[in-house]
């Protein structure tokens, strides 16, 4: 958003509602435009606060409770905490191997989308060449083509070059695909910094390729952090490219594993032990929301108001 | 800052750029280019057919149910999810009552909320949607149950197995799962809007909806503009993918009453082998996707205002 010149991050996040230091004049009026209106609007949100926060709970409830219950009696409290759903979900359901398979994965993915991301992205904000506009165009139309149009070829590509069905594969495309966006948001960010430091560091004997390491990057820090929150947001939940692209048991990422340990129910009905790994893989990222609240949330609102 | 400028910049550009156009920009081409030919995916010969697939689209009946499904979603799910979420935000940042020292502030325990809403967003859509597929099972699941209590013992639709309903419970899931970003973009918006505005209105007599309509809104327009093309893309994409896929019997069933465009080329490419015919519907979604921003940049085309 053009209009606003105060960053987002400044503006978001939990802070108390504004209190404007006017003398207040409470309108008259107010308080005629009717209670009715007044308690349907709270109502409204409280009840999106009850609906929102209620399935996350049900499910957190749930995991403690043995098959039977969950059938019998699905509102009801469990009788007592069955942690052993935890611990099979943990080991009998691989819920330990999705887990590592979608950090290694998560992991290189997230450090290559930052990296090759904020290369790019540092060259086509700070440097005058000719297709630099091209470049930028090709770089941010991706993020409004439909994905699945390219993923029938790439499916194909990838059995050709020996990448489907590998970590490596998988990371490979994750960075790619998380390119546009991280192009995006960088290239604005680097726009936004000074050049002066820059070009006295460059004044001063250091190379481009130093410059960018040592001055710009440090400098780019929340822009970094930002892109990152989405980024790992993004690749963590990430579903449709793994279903497609990494049909192999063994390197099933979580999101890809809880599908499948939903489908099986049929044949072995473990429901408590899916409930449980659901909770498993809901709660660390649930965690980390609730205590890095203020940047999650500037990270992920700042691509839109850009 | 000439010396060695374009070696660097070659430097800088070569990696990224390499894979974006081996993965993303190549695959694309390639997929437009294989839509005119009788390629299945398993072998790898294949010759030109010309418009041969796009004539056989037309008269796909499966592809036309996905079609409507998918334009259902891309017009319906931004209108709902950004209403509801403007009406959340407003009440969050600008609705609430006079209080001592302020004229203009938001209810109370909007920080509460605000936390709350944003829950969905940092969640997989998988985990999502296994839990309301969970939720709508008709017999036991936690959304009959509940019906069951308050009364409705009457009305126990068989939901995800329903084709009148199936559409719709999936439409919900990707509402409730994405009002929450929304209220949290708006409320970043709305925030940036001078008090003073709020302030003038209320002295001149304004009420909560004159409010909304003549100063929330058109000082809010660009990024509900953004809002929109951002969820109208995730209608007809990855997130819209995951849900059908894991909710729906079938999946795209009851009889195709689920089924949307990017459900439909995954079936064709890796269930029937028809890696072609895949390529040609992704193009129809490629049509829809632009026509869709098209529209949009069009509908929401204004003045821009500066304040």
């Amino acid at each position: 958003m053009k209009t606003t010149d105060t960053p987002p991050a400044e503006v978001t996040g939990n802070r108390p509602p504004a209190v404007t230091k006017t003398n207040g004049a409470p309108p008259a009026k107010q308080k005629r435009e009717g209670s009715v209106l007044n308690v349907f609007s709270h109502g409204m949100l409280v009840l999106w606060a009850f609906m929102v926060v209620m399935p996350l709970l049900w499910a957190v409830m749930t995991s403690f409770k043995t098959d039977a219950d969950i059938f019998g009696s699905p509102w009801k409290l469990p009788d007592s905490l069955h942690f052993e759903n935890w611990s099979r979900a943990w080991s009998d359901a691989h819920m330990s191997e999705y887990f590592l398979n979608t950090v290694v994965v998560v992991g290189f993915s997230l450090v290559g989308t930052l990296i090759l991301g904020s290369m790019a992205a540092y060259v086509l904000a700070r440097f005058t060449f000719p297709g630099n506009r091209f470049l930028y165009f090709l770089f941010i139309g991706g993020m409004s083509f439909p994905i699945m149009l390219a993923l029938v070829p790439l499916f194909f590509v990838m059995q050709n070059m020996s990448l489907l069905n590998t970590i490596p594969g998988l990371v490979l495309v994750y960075i790619a695909y998380s390119l546009p966006f991280t192009v995006f948001f960088l290239t604005a960010f680097f726009r936004t910094l000074p050049t002066s430091v820059a070009e006295a560091a460059f004044v001063d004997g250091a190379s481009h390729t130093r410059t960018f390491f040592q001055i710009m990057l440090p400098m780019a820090k929340p822009g970094l952090i930002s892109v990152g929150i989405f980024n790992f947001l993004g690749q963590w939940n990430q579903y449709m490219l793994p279903t497609v692209l990494n049909t192999d048991p063994d390197r099933r990422v979580l999101a890809q594993g809880l599908v499948e340990l939903a489908v099986n129910q049929g044949y072995k009905g473990d429901w408590s032990g899916l409930f449980a790994g659901l909770v498993m893989a809901m709660l660390p990222v649930l965690a980390a929301y609730i205590i890095f609240q203020r940047q999650v949330v500037a990270g992920l609102t700042a691509g839109a108001l850009k | 800052m000439q010396h060695g400028k374009y070696r660097f910049i070659v430097g800088f550009l070569a990696a990224p750029l390499a894979l974006y156009a081996v993965f993303v920009i190549w695959p694309f081409i390639q997929a437009i280019y294989y839509s005119f030919t009788d390629w299945t995916g398993l072998s790898p010969d294949f010759k030109m057919v010309g418009f041969a697939n796009y004539q056989r689209m037309f008269e796909d009946e499966i592809f036309w149910k996905s079609l409507q499904h998918s334009v259902l979603f891309v017009v319906l799910l931004p209108l709902v999810t950004l209403s509801l979420a403007l009406f959340f935000a407003f009440m969050i940042n600008v609705g609430g009552r006079a209080r001592k020292s302020a004229a203009v502030t938001g209810v109370r325990g909007s920080g509460f909320y605000k936390i709350a809403y944003f829950f969905p967003q940092v969640l997989s859509i998988s985990i999502v949607a296994l839990l309301f597929q969970f939720a709508y099972n008709p017999r036991n699941g936690a959304i009959n149950s509940a019906l069951a209590a308050i009364g409705l013992d009457g009305f126990q639709p068989s939901w995800l197995g329903d084709p009148d309903y199936a559409l719709w419970a999936i439409m919900a899931v990707l509402v409730w799962s994405t009002v929450g970003f929304f209220v949290v973009l708006f409320s970043a918006g709305m925030a940036s809007i001078p008090r003073d505005f709020y302030e003038a209105a209320l002295l001149d007599g304004a009420n909560r909806f004159t409010t909304f309509f003549r100063i929330t809104l058109p000082l809010l327009w660009d990024t509900v503009q953004s809002g929109w093309i951002y969820m109208g893309i995730l209608a007809l994409g990855a997130e819209a993918f995951a849900v059908v896929h894991i909710m729906s019997v079938g999946p795209g069933g009851p009889d195709y009453s689920t089924s949307i465009l990017p459900l439909y080329i995954y079936q064709s490419a890796f269930r029937d082998a028809n890696a072609a015919y895949a390529t040609t519907i992704g193009v129809a979604l490629l049509v829809v996707t632009l026509c869709f921003a098209a529209v949009v940049m069009r509908l929401g085309r204004r003045e821009r205002l500066e304040y």
